[in-house]
Formats: structure tokens, C-alpha cells, sequence
């Protein structure tokens, strides 16, 4: 129940948008390597922040480019858009 | 000792216009210490700290809410009843949580206004027909009672449903588990709180937890805003909020916190007297005794703890109601709320250890836990006491995310869980 500003389209509905969690979960460099826990870690756990937190959307009925965005949870405002690579700003 | 409800008790206070009827639970200041605390004074924490007193012989408890007892969830959800999961851990915990339900209100001395209503789910394609008899059986064997319905007898168990072939979804059958229904969730944690308060538990309202005290790797307390409260053993059971108690004792969890609506519309005469979920099109509903329908939309995809979700959430339930019930098409919403619940990857809950000695937690119940509440308090309680699960929650460890032994239930739950 928010607008979202696609870096790539402008302001839009979030209900073209397609929530993708948690951003900047990096993916096992050697997954062979990888033990039980950690891979848990990786495909699990989550930090599931109330407040600001750091998530990936994808504009899906859009553009359907993927991006990232900084929001805080517990009103939904958000706080910066940025895209996939660049350097998420410092809180 | 209290006085029993009853037909003479509400005579007898009937004389006195209703005003001296007595404090159905205390309001105590915290004590310094306890053996055990519940943080969480909802259904499923009222419920532990009960069962705690109960069945474990513990007397020195308490149970610390934010807010006010029944606050949450517990007062947000559309109050169904059902056990018909698909695998044998899910049905042992749901079966064992109905078998209570059945004689809870005589238990409690609390009238939780269970009502047997049924429960029926539709399939609207082929897969559901297939997945919804596969679940049949695999119930039929683990001792609940379930049946499946072609179109015809799904028209007959509820005739207001349109049937016909031509709509977008239309119904191809369902399954009906007629020992599932509905009960009043207020009363569940009333009752609970009341019963619980009876036996010597402390039950501290307006006390908000800000931080869990851990020496290495013991518990040691909670920090509250009414001060330090020394424990040794602490259980979690705070839903939405799961993960944020969690990150308080350094421990990190598999959930997602995400909105769940659900409206009720004004009150009309008696015109639906079971429970019709449809999982594939994200409707539900069901009548209250107050004649509201009670409808429940799904869940935002994206994290937020703000109480409220998207408008074409609930858009796209009263789409799907529609069709399904043409005869509702003037009816009137009357109020939409939001809850935020607790997701799980395998949408099973965990009732479980820490790697923390002392710290439990009861949480993932997702978008749906009332069903569970006696039954997850009854286990948790089993659990806190000798510090092992119950055989019956055994599966629903947090070390199951690290072995990949899950507990897939998207089928059962889905989002109308």
C-alpha cells in the first residue's frame, strides 16, 4: 500500500512490484565447500529487521528489472531506491 | 479459588445488575524473579503458561504482553479449526490440538464457543483434485476424519456456492472435514488468562521486553520497561515479532514477518453455517454468531510490521468471493485489519530448543496458528518443563532448517492456512 520509484520506469503502485526478500545475501563462493549450518545460514535464516532494512523487488509488471531498495518495516517508507551493483547507501 | 461460571452465577449476578462479578485475572507489578516466563500474552502463551501450571507443577510464572492479552493475532484471525495436514508430524500437532478443543470449554469453565461446523476446501482444477484426494487418504490414515466431495454434494453441504462450470475457477469438488469449525478467540485467551491467573501465574500486561540477558550460553533474564525480571527458563511466543526477540539474544531466525487481512462485513441472518475455504483463489470464509462474514484475504510478499496490508489484496479475495457467492455481491464491508505473521520456509511452526540453555522458542505459525493454540501450548509447555520436545513436536525443531528434514505444508496452508 505504498508507491515505489523504479529506478528505471519512475513512481508506480506497488502492486506491479514483486517483493524478493533480503538483499545482499552472497551467495556461497564454493558451495561444495559449504557445511550443513552454513548453508542454513545462506537458504534460511533471516534477519527479518523491524526498521530499516536493505530488499530486492522486481518491477513484474513493469520493466521487470530487478533493484534494490532501503525501507523501514515497521511504516513502510523508504528511504532510498538504488540499482543492482551499486553501493547501497550508508544508514 | 474462583467461582465457577454458571447458569446459577449468572442468575445470582444478574440481581446485582452484572457490576460485582469478579476479576477474571489480576493485575500484578512483576516479581524480581520466576522460574519460568512466557513472553507473548496471546492464545498460544497464555496457553503454555497454563499448561506449565497445570501438568509440569510449576507455580512461579509469568506471562509478560505488550500490550494487552489477546491483542494480537489472537484477535485478528478468522477463528478456524482444522487438522487436515498432509504429513504425520503435521497431523499428530493439529489432531492433538482439535482433541483438546473438544472438551476445552468444560476444562477451562470458559465458554470458547467451539462450534463443529465443518470445514470445506475447494479444488478448482484438476492438480487441486489430485492433491486434495492424495491429502484425503493420507488423513483418512492418520486417524482424521476426512471425505471428499464431487460438485454435487459440495453444492449440497453449502448451496449458496456457485457452481457453475462457466466461472473463472469453477469448483471441480472438495474436501470436508466435519469435526473442524470455528470458535470464539477472545474467549481462548480469556480463558486461558483466567485459568492460568487461578493457578498462581502472573499475568503482566503493558510490559514490553527489550532485551533477553544471556551469560555466554545461558539465559539469564529479560530486560522490560517495568525493569530487570530474573528467569531461568524463558519462553518465546510473540508471532510477528518473533525475530526481533530473537535478534535481542543474538540468535537468528528462519522467518519472514508479512501482513495477513481480513474483513468482516455488516451482520446479515444466518446464511452460511460451515467454513468454505478456497486456497487456489485466496478466499475464505465463514458467518460469526453475530451473523458478520468473516473473510480472509493472504499475505503481502514483502517484510513489514505495520499492521496493515495492500488494498489489492483484499481486492482480489472479495473478486474471488464473488464469483463464488454471487448472493454477496451487495454486501457491506465493515471493517479490514491486518495482522503480521510469522513465516516459515516449510509454513510449519517450530516449537523448539535454542542453542541458548533456558531460551524456547514457540513461533512460525505463519497464517496460521489459532487452529493450534491448545495443542502449542500444551507441547510447549511439555517442552520448556523437561527441556525435550514432546514426541508430537519433535519434527518441528529449529534444527531442521540445518538437516533439511522439513515439514512441507504449503499444500495444507497455503496462504488461507
Amino acid at each position: 500500500m505504498f508507491l515505489i520509484n523504479c529506478p528505471f520506469c519512475g513512481e508506480r503502485e506497488q502492486s506491479e512490484f514483486k517483493a524478493g526478500g533480503e538483499a545482499h545475501i552472497k551467495r556461497p563462493k564454493q558451495p561444495t565447500e559449504l557445511s550443513d549450518d552454513e548453508w542454513a545460514e545462506f537458504l534460511f535464516m533471516r534477519k527479518n529487521i523491524k526498521g530499516v532494512q536493505f530488499e530486492r523487488w522486481n518491477h513484474a509488471h513493469g520493466c521487470r528489472k530487478w533493484f534494490n531498495i532501503v525501507r523501514d518495516t515497521s511504516n513502510d517508507q523508504i528511504k532510498a531506491v538504488y540499482k543492482m551493483g551499486e553501493k547501497p547507501p550508508v544508514k | 479459588m474462583k467461582n465457577n461460571y454458571s447458569i446459577f452465577s449468572l442468575i445470582k449476578n444478574a440481581f446485582s445488575y452484572h457490576e460485582n462479578w469478579e476479576k477474571a485475572w489480576k493485575d500484578p507489578e512483576p516479581k524480581k524473579e520466576y522460574e519460568a516466563i512466557i513472553v507473548g500474552g496471546g492464545g498460544h502463551g497464555l496457553a503454555t503458561a497454563y499448561y506449565l501450571a497445570k501438568k509440569h507443577n510449576m507455580k512461579n510464572i509469568a506471562v509478560v504482553e505488550k500490550g494487552w492479552i489477546g491483542g494480537g493475532n489472537t484477535g485478528r484471525n478468522t477463528t478456524i479449526i482444522r487438522s487436515n495436514y498432509l504429513w504425520d508430524a503435521s497431523a499428530g500437532l493439529y489432531d492433538h490440538a482439535l482433541k483438546i478443543w473438544e472438551g476445552l470449554s468444560q476444562e477451562l469453565n470458559y465458554n470458547v464457543m467451539f462450534s463443529q461446523r465443518g470445514v470445506m476446501n475447494l479444488a478448482h482444477n484438476l492438480q487441486d483434485v489430485r492433491d486434495l484426494k492424495r491429502r484425503t487418504h493420507a488423513n483418512r490414515l492418520n486417524g482424521i476424519d476426512a471425505v471428499y466431495l464431487n460438485t454435487e454434494e459440495v453444492k449440497k453441504f453449502c448451496p449458496i456456492i456457485n457452481t457453475s462450470q462457466d466461472i473463472r475457477y469453477p469448483v471441480l469438488g472438495g474436501t470436508l472435514q466435519r469435526r473442524a469449525g470455528t470458535a470464539r478467540h477472545d474467549a481462548v485467551a480469556w480463558g486461558y488468562a483466567r485459568g492460568a491467573d487461578e493457578m498462581g501465574v502472573d499475568i503482566i500486561q503493558n510490559c514490553e521486553v527489550k532485551g533477553i540477558k544471556r551469560n555466554g550460553d545461558t539465559v539469564e533474564g529479560i530486560e522490560t520497561n517495568k525493569g530487570f525480571i530474573k528467569a531461568k527458563k524463558i519462553g518465546v511466543v510473540a508471532a510477528g515479532h518473533s525475530s526481533v526477540i530473537a535478534n535481542m539474544a543474538g540468535l537468528k531466525l528462519p522467518l519472514e514477518s508479512k501482513p495477513l487481512q481480513a474483513l468482516v462485513s455488516e451482520p446479515v441472518k444466518p446464511i452460511i453455517d460451515t467454513v468454505v475455504m478456497s486456497n487456489a483463489v485466496h478466499a475464505y470464509v465463514s458467518q460469526s454468531d453475530k451473523g458478520e462474514l468473516v473473510i480472509g484475504a493472504g499475505t503481502d510478499d514483502y517484510i513489514s510490521y505495520s499492521q496493515k496490508g495492500s488494498h489489492d489484496i483484499v481486492e482480489g479475495t472479495l473478486n474471488a468471493i464473488l464469483e463464488l457467492y454471487p448472493i454477496f455481491s451487495r454486501m457491506r464491508m465493515l471493517r479490514q485489519w491486518g495482522g503480521i505473521v510469522d513465516i516459515c520456509p516449510d509454513a510449519s511452526p517450530i516449537i523448539s530448543k535454542t542453542s541458548v540453555k533456558g531460551l524456547y522458542f514457540n513461533c512460525g505459525w505463519g497464517t496460521g496458528g489459532f487452529k493450534a493454540t491448545p495443542g502449542s501450548g500444551d507441547l510447549f509447555a511439555h517442552t520448556i518443563a523437561n527441556d525435550e520436545p514432546h514426541k508430537l513436536n519433535a519434527a518441528f525443531n529449529l534444527n531442521r532448517f540445518v538437516s533439511g528434514d522439513l515439514v512441507d505444508e504449503h499444500g495444507a496452508a497455503a496462504v488461507a492456512h
